[in-house]
């Protein structure tokens, strides 16, 4: 089993991509699950939710504490929540970020996917300049860097959840798709 | 047709296959998206029933009486206090002996406020003559909807289906959708037998006297027993038609166990996880989920607990001043019938979360300790 945890805020649609991340492996004829860390959503807090992926019937019905990787749609996040806690040595970290992180102290022991996905989502016209939707240009950067899940999966899961603006959405995955950066 | 979908919407695409002619509800967290998606699907056409919307959930569960008594499938949904508010019209659609069928999504009552899960909202109408289905999976939860309207019709009361807040109403995962073309082969047009009808008067919700009323508890009581075989019966119907069966228990890896977990909800599901990893070390024990709830299903439970050296109950709610409430029912089930030691753990109230790590606690307790207060083990709470 694969266990993912997304980090984001209020806003920036990290409950969609933990479902979208589901389907595009459902696709894949994987079994899936997805779920928000449940709170009150506030727009700009920071919310949590968790994607299982397995070869076989998925029984865990529990958040997760020790995800094999991890995707932050706010870099700001690694400063003010632990978003590390549990990840597993050698992890994937797929970071939205328009900074090198070459230098990083996660490079140590995980493995790291930057993409300035702020950047990406603006260009294609997704949320605000202030609060740009990132969810499909990370998800694009994610299956880049991991290779866990093809493109096309992603891009029809991306059909099927994303209510508006469906090719810019698509247009953004796949440019974080081809411009990850990725430090192994 | 698979496709990935949120637990909420389960409850939604069951429905939709079920020919309902009035749905009624009133917005709560975190039912929510139930009713939003089948108030759409009434915008649209996709399923012909009637959206009544009111100013509250006891007028909800009313139109529903209404609507049921004028002879057609009604529906609605809500959680926590929503269902408290309904608890008068509750006890009115039984004694009514109304078919309605009502998904409840566990949701803790407040104070203080919470929108996570337990089971006391629901376990609190335990007495109302409502049957009790527990649901595990979004699979589980849409083709129980289907098996609720038939058993309702079959023993003329009503059925709450019952599903986890967030750890099943917000989950996404995959369900195979039931289509109405498909589902009328096993659950045909509903035809009440009496229903209000202008050109046939008669009166209805009327005074019962003693001569009377006495008699009609004892018909609900029959009908509630007959509900034991009808809901099994169902069971097994639905799964020569669709091929899947859920049982009124479902006993895991029981078969020589010493030690047997009982769970419900999706609980019941981690669980499993729990079981294999402690059988993979050589440890014997197995666990038995209830989905049926009302009527209890004394016989099943019987059958496979008596086998066992220790029984564990766990409880995701408290009957203040007593026990975990699935851990009465369990020793009442079993009473002066087997002298197995039945040990009651209270976890995951208000939505705590419910992790392998929690049940290999109880697990472990239960299998090392025979000297530990049986009744009631609080596990996690940090006082």
């Amino acid at each position: 089993m694969i266990e993912i945890r997304t980090h984001g805020r209020g806003g920036q649609g990290a409950v969609i991509a933990s479902e979208i991340l589901a389907d595009a492996f459902f696709r894949e004829d994987k079994f899936v699950q997805a779920f928000p860390a449940f709170g009150v959503e506030r727009r700009g807090a920071p919310v949590m939710s968790f994607t299982r992926i397995s070869d076989s019937e998925i029984r865990e019905r529990c958040q997760i504490y020790e995800p094999d990787h991890l995707i932050v749609l706010d870099p700001i996040l690694i400063e003010t929540v632990n978003v590390t806690s549990g990840l597993k040595e050698g992890g994937w970290i797929i970071i939205n970020t328009n900074r090198s992180m070459e230098e990083s102290e996660l490079t140590r022991k995980f493995k790291v996917a930057a993409i300035d996905a702020n950047t990406i989502a603006i260009k294609y016209g997704l949320g605000s300049r202030a609060t740009p939707i990132v969810n499909t240009a990370i998800l694009g950067a994610f299956a880049g860097a991991t290779k866990l899940v093809s493109l096309d999966a992603v891009l029809t899961a991306i059909g099927e959840f994303v209510p508006a603006k469906k090719e810019n959405n698509r247009k953004a995955t796949e440019e974080a798709y081809n411009s990850v950066i990725t430090i192994e | 047709m698979r496709k990935v979908i949120m637990g909420n919407h389960a409850v939604s695409y069951g429905v939709r296959a079920c020919d309902v002619k009035v749905l009624s509800a009133y917005p709560i967290t975190p039912q929510t998206q139930v009713v939003e998606l089948l108030s759409e699907m009434c915008a649209s056409g996709e399923i012909d029933a009637k959206f009544i919307k009111v100013e509250s959930e006891h007028s909800a569960m009313t139109a529903c009486v209404g609507a049921s008594a004028a002879g057609v499938r009604a529906f609605t949904a809500t959680s926590a206090q929503g269902l408290l508010l309904m608890h008068e019209v509750l006890h009115w659609a039984v004694g009514a002996r109304l078919p309605i069928v009502l998904a409840n999504i566990n949701r803790a009552v407040g104070p203080p406020w919470s929108i996570w899960t337990d089971q006391n909202d629901s376990l609190s109408q335990r007495d109302v003559g409502w049957l009790q289905i527990y649901c595990e999976s979004n699979q589980e939860t849409q083709d129980t909807i289907v098996q609720a309207f038939k058993i309702a019709e079959t023993v003329k009361l009503p059925v709450m289906l019952v599903l986890d807040a967030f750890f099943l109403s917000h989950t996404f995962e995959i369900v195979d959708i039931l289509e109405a073309k498909d589902v009328r082969k096993f659950l045909p047009p509903y035809v009440a037998e009496t229903k209000i009808d202008v050109d046939d008067p008669h009166s209805f919700g009327n005074l019962g006297s003693p001569s009377e009323y006495f008699e009609l508890r004892y018909m609900i009581q029959k009908a509630m027993e007959e509900a034991r075989d009808v809901v099994k019966d169902v069971d097994i119907e639905f799964k020569e038609h669709f091929g899947r069966g859920y049982g009124v228990v479902h006993p895991y890896r029981c078969d020589g166990a010493d030690v047997i977990l009982v769970t419900s909800g999706t609980v019941a599901s981690t669980t499993r996880a729990v079981i294999d990893e402690m059988r993979d070390e050589g440890i014997k024990i197995g666990s038995l989920k209830i989905r049926l709830f009302r009527p209890f299903p004394v016989e099943e439970v019987y059958e496979v607990l008596s086998k066992a050296k220790k029984v564990a109950v766990i409880d995701r709610n408290i009957s203040f001043g007593h026990h975990g409430i699935f851990f009465q029912e369990i020793k009442s089930a079993l009473y002066g019938r087997t002298d197995v030691p039945i040990f009651g753990y209270i976890t995951g109230l208000g939505g705590r979360d419910v992790t392998p790590k929690v049940i290999r606690e109880i697990a472990d307790r239960a299998v090392s300790d025979e000297k530990q207060e049986r009744d009631i083990n609080w596990i996690g709470v940090k006082v």
